[in-house]
């Protein structure tokens, strides 16, 4: 499988705490990857890496054939990036179908009715729709979770990388939301998850890495890689209080 | 009667307030950018209105085609240039490169056009009037009222309806995540700019036409501007049109007590008003 993401070597520290330490690692074309590591292990900053909040001390990030190391996140998101938040981040004084068309006009490249029949698709897909005309900033935390997964779909994206988009969901509520991404999944959308609630993570990838002190610890097939020793070491103190 | 007069003379004065303070108002919205130099701009826009009609002996009111681009333009160049190196997370900056501003521009045009105060002729539109009910409204008074509507009810739209008005609202929402969505936060607050400095034309030629002008009283037409936007209250455009037309109507019925009166009592009526409503009138909700 031809790489679609690639970091090769990619490093980044904010003067002594190393963040990404020659972190490498592929993704293919339509393959969804799972990352799971401990609480300041560098995930959330890989995707920063990724998206280009963040900006690499050395390395290399290519992207759909091209080197996107030197490229701003507005290029990366046009490029086909689109992520969600941990601690959701709305738009939070503007409607819930507003912060869908942004995502829809400016990184979705849509336009018009086009753009506002896709975001009446996604909304109705993350059960948002009835919602729709409310102020993003009066939403639940799961409403806003789920308008995170709205936004980054509503950008038509290649690659969608999911950052703890399970954590703090009632089991019924990650249930139908890991249904949503597997759909995702199937229609041929790259994903990259970062997730603590690993039952829902190994629901829909193919593929499992661990990481630790922003470098690579394991990476290979999800059930083997949770059965190896050391991911038991590294999570033995975290599932205690999952 | 004399009052009523007053009272409707100033509400039509406050139409160029409103005027002056929609430019101010969309640029604090957007960026949070509070412009030192936007009286100068004004004045600035009445300059350039006035070489156009004299250059090419256009009324002034055609003028606009050309001033409104043109400044539009200055807008864009200036954002891009000078001032969204200025924005962060301190305030200071953006203040202090706006004042310096201010100082250039007013010396450019004291250079350029001398201290000789200049008016634009608009022929008879100047001294044209309509009796009302027994009040006598000036046509020219009349049309800034109306002009001030326009623009004010188009840039309502233009935020709440159109794909720019929500890059507007989401950039000055939250800036990285408009980022992450595709948006050039630099190049958003550029067109933010020539909008509002297309406004400020206008805004200049209706002050052009209406009284003399020399470069020094851009601070004067900034301090009615910021009265403005705060007595009707941060971000809230319709408010800042109910904002010119309090102060106004103030400026007449203080000018109707006591000619000396005039300025002092707007300012009188902006400081009862920031003591009651520090927020302003109508201050948007979600703020």
């Amino acid at each position: 499988m031809a790489a679609f993401l690639q970091l090769d070597q990619v490093s980044k520290s904010f003067g002594s705490v190393t963040v990404a330490d020659g972190l490498s690692f592929e993704v293919g074309k339509g393959e969804a990857l799972g990352v799971i590591g401990p609480n300041g292990a560098g995930k959330t900053s890989m995707f920063n890496l990724i998206t280009g909040t963040l900006s690499p001390n050395s390395g290399a990030i290519h992207f759909d054939g091209s080197n996107i190391t030197g490229h701003s996140a507005a290029k990366r998101c046009r490029a086909g990036m689109a992520r969600s938040f941990q601690v959701p981040q709305p738009f939070s004084g503007m409607t819930v179908f507003e912060n869908a068309m942004i995502a829809a006009t400016q990184a979705g490249g849509m336009q018009g009715s086009e753009a506002e029949e896709y975001c009446i698709d996604v909304l109705e897909q993350t059960e948002l729709l009835d919602r729709a005309n409310v102020l993003a900033g009066g939403l639940t935390l799961l409403g806003r979770k789920r308008l995170e997964l709205t936004r980054a779909l509503c950008a038509k994206p290649k690659l969608l990388m999911l950052d703890e988009i399970a954590g703090g969901l009632t089991e019924a509520e990650c249930t139908s939301l890991v249904q949503t991404i597997k759909d995702i999944h199937g229609r041929g959308v790259t994903i990259i998850w970062i997730e603590h609630v690993v039952h829902a993570l190994l629901a829909v990838v193919d593929k499992l890495m661990v990481i630790d002190f922003g470098s690579k610890i394991a990476e290979g097939d999800p059930r083997t890689i949770m059965e190896s020793p050391e991911v038991q070491e590294i999570y033995l103190g975290i599932e205690a209080d999952a | 009667m004399e009052w009523v007069n007053a009272v409707v003379q100033g509400s039509l004065l406050g139409g160029l307030y409103a005027l002056f303070a929609a430019g101010l108002s969309l640029i604090f919205g957007v960026m949070r950018l509070v412009n030192i130099a936007h009286g100068d701009l004004i004045v600035l826009g009445a300059y350039l209105g006035l070489t156009v009609t004299t250059l090419l002996g256009l009324h002034p009111l055609v003028a606009l085609i050309l001033v409104v681009p043109t400044m539009a333009l200055i807008g864009y160049v200036l954002q891009r240039g000078i001032l969204n190196q200025t924005l962060g997370k301190d305030i200071l900056p953006p203040l202090l490169v706006t004042f310096g501003l201010s100082v250039i521009i007013q010396n450019a045009l004291l250079e350029t056009y001398s201290a000789d105060p200049q008016k634009m002729n608009a022929g008879a539109l100047e001294t044209a009037s309509v009796s009302v009910g027994g009040l006598s409204l000036g046509l020219l008074p009349l049309l800034t009222f109306g002009i001030a509507i326009v623009v004010i009810a188009s840039l309502q739209w233009m935020f709440y309806r159109t794909a720019l008005g929500r890059a507007f609202r989401a950039t000055s929402d939250n800036q990285e995540i408009a980022q992450l969505m595709g948006l050039n936060r630099r190049h958003i607050f550029g067109l933010a700019m020539a909008l509002a400095l297309g406004v400020t034309a206008i805004a200049g030629i209706m002050l052009g036409i209406r009284t003399s002008f020399d470069p020094s009283i851009g601070g004067g037409r900034l301090i009615f501007g910021f009265e403005a936007v705060i007595i009707g209250g941060l971000g809230n455009l319709w408010g800042t049109l109910i904002g010119g037309v309090i102060l106004g109507v103030a400026q007449t019925i203080g000018a109707k007590i006591d000619p000396g009166w005039q300025l002092l009592a707007g300012h009188i009526a902006f400081l009862v008003i920031l003591a009651v409503r520090p927020n302003g009138l109508f201050p948007r909700i979600n703020e």
